[in-house]
């Protein structure tokens, strides 16, 4: 029998690619999954966690950062994102800077029926707005985090990580 | 009620190198005062969220002085900005609210509780480190230089002489105004942001 280690997403995973990227700025709002991954953001002396009332000012926060020559993340839920709709129009589809999402895919499964309209509903939101998004799931996903920034960055839109491993990168394990 | 015309001429001796920023109707009136085009900056506006914008150039620029002109129907529209902006706590920030107690680009029809919200009352208890309110253009221009003097975030809310329109919107003369993007690439220039 033979021991295999489930693949995941670590948050420190998320952590280097952030410092790679150069992010200075995460502005978020924290859910029930992703607490571990608030904790360690909040240690790293080289960034900043901006915690937003609501996710539709993350968008526009990132838009006043970047204008101050900052790199902010927005780091909110699926379903938040959705309800931000008239925010990533207004303050980062029409503004025209790089902003990099990073997207709790909420109720989404590899495996079996998706019951969860928050799943459900996210890529349709995506498409229909334009922005552009990658899956990362595991570890080896994460370069994904980068292609996704330099994307932006050339394309001065924003662009989005769905994180498909609510369950177990973002908590302790 | 204070004319928000004169209320712009009371500020703008204060204003030093400040970054400006106006929203709302009577924000175009900045226009006719502003010395430092250089230093304004259209944000956009998206439901309440250019006050959200506000924080985050505060939050992006902590050597520069930011002060935003919101208007009370917008910032009801995202009411809990006053929570986050106290939570961060940007020295640099001054929040001033022009209250006209309506949607005076829709018609005037009232903003909800239109008369009895106190919105320096809500903004001090959320956590800014002051909040102060004027009725009148006296009380402001005595008081706005200090205002200007105090460590943030800083709250100030204004009543205002609504001026309403009605005209259906293609009809209505508009003001020519600088681009978003033309204001913010004239900022990053000036503060020597690549």
């Amino acid at each position: 029998m033979v021991n295999q280690q489930a693949a995941l997403l670590k948050p420190e995973t998320l952590i280097d690619e952030f410092k790679k990227i150069g992010v200075t700025h995460i502005v978020t709002i924290p859910d029930s999954e992703t607490n571990y991954l608030y904790e360690l953001m909040q240690e790293q002396d080289w960034l900043s966690v901006v915690p937003a009332s609501r996710e539709g000012e993350t968008f526009a926060i990132a838009l006043g950062l970047s204008v101050g020559g900052k790199v902010p993340v927005c780091l909110i839920q699926n379903t938040g994102m959705m309800e931000s709709g008239d925010s990533i129009r207004g303050m980062a589809l029409d503004a025209g800077f790089p902003l990099l999402m990073v997207v709790g895919y909420r109720g989404w499964n590899r495996h079996g029926v998706i019951t969860d309209t928050a799943a459900r509903y996210t890529e349709p939101f995506l498409n229909a707005m334009g922005v552009n998004y990658y899956l990362v799931e595991t570890d080896e996903d994460a370069e994904r985090i980068s292609i996704a920034y330099e994307e932006a960055k050339k394309n001065k839109r924003p662009v989005a990580i769905l994180v498909g491993d609510e369950y177990h990168g973002f908590n302790r394990v | 009620m204070i004319n928000a015309d004169d209320m712009f001429r009371a500020f703008e001796p204060h204003r030093e190198d400040a970054v400006v920023i106006v929203t709302g109707t009577a924000g175009k009136h900045w226009a006719d005062h502003t010395t430092k085009q250089n230093r304004d900056l259209n944000m956009g506006g998206a439901m309440g969220h250019t006050t959200s914008a506000a924080l985050g150039l505060a939050l992006g620029l902590p050597d520069e002085k930011v002060v935003l002109f919101d208007s009370e129907g917008s910032l009801l529209m995202n009411l809990g900005i006053i929570a986050t902006i106290s939570g961060q706590a940007p020295k640099n920030f001054l929040h001033l609210l022009m209250d006209n107690e309506c949607y005076a680009t829709t018609g005037g029809q009232p903003v909800p509780n239109a008369q009895d919200i106190n919105y320096a009352g809500m903004a001090k208890e959320a956590g800014y480190t002051a909040a102060y309110s004027f009725d009148n253009i006296e009380d402001f221009a005595t008081n706005i230089g200090n205002i200007m003097q105090e460590t943030g975030p800083v709250f100030v809310a204004m009543k205002i002489v609504p001026e309403v329109e009605n005209e259906p919107i293609g009809q209505r003369t508009r003001r020519p105004t600088r681009s978003r993007a033309e204001t913010i690439r004239t900022l990053r220039e000036e503060l020597g942001i690549s």
